[in-house]
């Protein structure tokens, strides 16, 4: 029984939260990986499109609600992504449009795609204050949980509860659904085959025929598709706040450089290993504990690592060590 | 030659006038967080500021006939260099003559440190609650209608020991304010003989707290106090609690009493309780009414905002001038005994009898009582959540 309650304990703070805050993350990453990978820079605009798709999102939730058109039990947000991908697939070309085939055709270098995309950012930030506002949504409807901890003590006798919400099963299987997608659009189609050709060597990818034009434009729909179905699947789990974006950045480039930049599976695990680590090294073990050694051994302390004080600090740690240590990531993906 | 006397006897003549009317008009700054983590609290607290401003000016009993006008500043509430460039923008530019504000302890810190001092210029806050503006250095020029967190704290482990409740977990918003707080709640609740399990912080404007849920939960506690900010990571760290299961029950302290969290939490807050600056003297009856009629509602915080404004107003009449230098050392004398005591919507009177050479004991909305360095004695009012409401339970 003790065993149980530690495995219900462990689970309900680190394996479920993980499991969510990791498929998000890995999302975002892919988006970071796919940008890197065709046009080789780092977009650091990349927090705020998916802001922007998830506030595109909220705006076609809000229309269809009024419409009373609803897919309960799932949540009205979910129905809103198709047409705010859309929003986004046209947002992102018109940058890419007036600013990055600007710097294309400059051949320019690519710290200065970089400092445009931040330029972006600050644009995107704006826009978005001027359509949606600074504040928080509430975008949730529907049934908010799939197991609510109560429910699952009662059920099982048990002293832990376990809470399962219905946005963390939405994401977790969402991102397995565009991860299978993603993987079998790269490797079967001809138009991602010849984007993962212009990837590994742009020369030869050219004069094989391959038109860069359209590899660049099939790169910023997947980036659109990724961003958006992250940014709203965030803002559904966590209450959408417009701003927390820009400091997600953080952990999604850490994501994308520890599994390597420019590799999928790279941004999928390194977003897992960055969400756990997060968890993992801020939890204080002290209950499991409790549960699982003779009274006697119980500890004093809380048996925390780190202080939550230092959550942020693990994805930079992680970080400077992968970049000091193998500078390519877990998958050898393209050094910075 | 004549005629030329004549017409620049006449100019200096306008000017003068021009000047006088200029100068009749006294600016008062209203230096809340318009935007930030408190927004919603402060809705209630900037029209209560500006209801005693518009009150006094309308009376036309302010030294000789003047009128006031107010002038907002944003102090966000977090960021103190936006908080001193507003501070420097009322002060220096707007030429207000004193400040009702700021609301956060941090921004207050700042703007008072940086802008009001050297420029001398008095600041009463009324929410403005960290136990180390206690003994910060002023000059004389800050006032708080808020008690002090270390009175607050008392008040914490009164109602938690009265509950029966021995063992609590705590955490706190990142700031001055939460800091202060934590500590004052900890002492008092540990010298009570209750068990604080764990002091952990969390940062407002995240997205996530499941990492700090988690470590509240592991370390356990009856109780889950959450010494934080009503529309920022407070909010964030009981829906989480909730969510997982990991508390029931919430102690609220004052920047957590306010009706919009039971609104976005629901039904699952209902049983939680706590306590913010309140009182149910005759002032508060009577300033709800007021509020009502004004358009908006006697919220937390926004009595003690009224009587901040009041109390520069009526000190400004005492000293005979709307100069902070003078109005500094009237304050205390306005606030306390001895003197006639002035409820809200009295503040023509006060200003009569001030004008006459009497005494006023001003009690205001919040039942004033400055004590120490110029701050509230401290009145709290219980309360719990109750069908999705916030309940007044009884005053302390």
């Amino acid at each position: 029984m003790d065993l149980l309650n530690a495995l219900v304990a462990l689970a309900n703070y680190i394996l479920v939260p993980g499991i969510a805050y990791g498929s998000q993350l890995a999302l975002g990453a892919l988006g970071v990986t796919v940008v890197y990978g065709i046009l080789r820079f780092s977009n650091f605009a990349h927090g705020e499109t998916m802001s922007a798709g998830a506030m595109f999102a909220i705006l076609f939730m809000w229309l269809f609600q009024s419409l009373g058109i609803s897919i309960a039990p799932l949540p009205t947000i979910v129905l809103g992504l198709i047409p705010a991908i859309i929003c986004m697939i046209i947002y992102l070309l018109v940058t890419d449009r007036f600013v990055y085939r600007y710097y294309r055709e400059q051949k320019a270098k690519p710290v200065i795609f970089l400092v445009a995309s931040t330029g972006l950012m600050f644009l995107t930030n704006g826009i978005i204050r001027f359509i949606i506002g600074p504040d928080d949504q509430r975008v949730s409807d529907g049934a908010r949980f799939v197991l609510k901890a109560r429910e699952f003590k009662q059920f099982t006798g048990l002293n832990e509860g376990l809470a399962i919400k219905t946005s963390q099963l939405i994401t977790v299987v969402a991102a397995v659904a565009i991860v299978v997608a993603l993987f079998w659009f790269l490797e079967k189609t001809k138009s991602g085959k010849s984007m993962r050709a212009y990837s590994d060597n742009e020369n030869l990818a050219l004069l094989s025929g391959i038109n860069p034009d359209r590899v660049v434009m099939i790169a910023w729909t997947l980036t659109a598709i990724l961003a958006t179905i992250a940014g709203a699947l965030y803002g559904l789990d966590k209450g959408y706040k417009p701003f927390t974006y820009l400091q997600l950045l953080l952990p999604v480039f850490a994501s994308a450089i520890v599994g390597g930049l420019g590799s999928p599976i790279g941004a999928i695990v390194g977003g897992f290993v960055i969400a756990f680590s997060e968890v993992t090294i801020t939890y204080a073990f002290k209950k499991v504990i409790k549960y699982l050694a003779p009274d006697a051994w119980a500890p004093e302390g809380l048996v925390q690592l780190l202080s939550t004080d230092y959550k942020f600090a693990v994805s930079f740690v992680i970080l400077v060590v992968v970049l000091i240590v193998m500078p390519t990531g877990i998958f050898r993906g393209k050094s910075l | 030659m004549k005629s030329f006397m004549k017409v620049a006897m006449a100019t200096t003549l306008l000017t003068s006038v021009a000047t006088a009317a200029l100068a009749d008009e006294i600016k008062l700054g209203v230096f809340f967080g318009f935007t930030g983590p408190i927004e919603s609290i402060v809705a209630d607290m900037g029209p209560a500021a500006e209801l005693a401003i518009k009150e006094v000016s309308d009376s036309g009993a302010l030294l000789s006939g003047t009128t006031v006008k107010a002038v907002r500043g944003d102090t966000t509430c977090t960021d103190a260099a936006v908080a001193t460039a507003a501070a420097e923008r009322l002060i220096t530019s707007e030429g207000v003559k004193a400040i009702v504000g700021g609301d956060c302890s941090g921004v207050t810190t700042a703007a008072l440190q940086n802008v009001a001092l050297p420029n001398g210029t008095v600041m009463i806050s009324p929410s403005a609650t960290s136990p180390a503006l206690s003994t910060v250095e002023d000059n004389g020029l800050f006032f708080r209608t808020a008690p002090s967190d270390a009175r607050q704290g008392q008040i914490v482990a009164d109602i938690l020991m009265e509950k029966g409740v021995k063992e609590v977990a705590l955490t706190y918003t990142n700031n001055d304010y939460g800091k202060g707080l934590a500590d004052s709640i900890e002492t008092n609740f540990k010298a009570a003989g209750g068990k604080v399990t764990i002091v952990a912080a969390h940062e407002d404007g995240k997205g996530d707290y499941s990492a700090e849920v988690g470590a509240l939960a592991s370390a356990g506690g009856e109780v889950l106090v959450v010494a934080g900010y009503i529309d920022q990571g407070g909010k964030g760290i009981i829906q989480g609690a909730l969510d997982t299961g990991a508390f029931d029950t919430f102690y609220l302290p004052d920047g957590m009493v306010g009706d919009s969290l039971p609104v976005a939490i629901g039904a699952d807050l209902n049983g939680s309780y706590g306590a913010n600056p309140g009182t149910d003297s005759p002032g508060a009856a009577t300033f709800a009414k007021m509020a009502e009629a004004a358009g908006f509602k006697a919220g937390p915080f926004s009595a003690e905002a009224y009587d901040a404004a009041a109390l520069i107003l009526l000190a400004m009449q005492a000293a005979g001038s709307s100069d902070s230098a003078a109005l500094k050392d009237k304050v205390m004398d306005v606030a306390n005994a001895p003197g006639e005591k002035i409820f809200p919507g009295e503040l023509e009177k006060a200003l009569k009898i001030l004008a006459g050479g009497g005494d006023v004991d001003y009690v205001g909305a919040s039942a004033v009582e400055l004590i120490g360095a110029g701050e509230s004695a401290g009145n709290y009012r219980q309360i719990e959540i109750a069908d999705g409401a916030v309940k007044a339970v009884k005053f302390r």
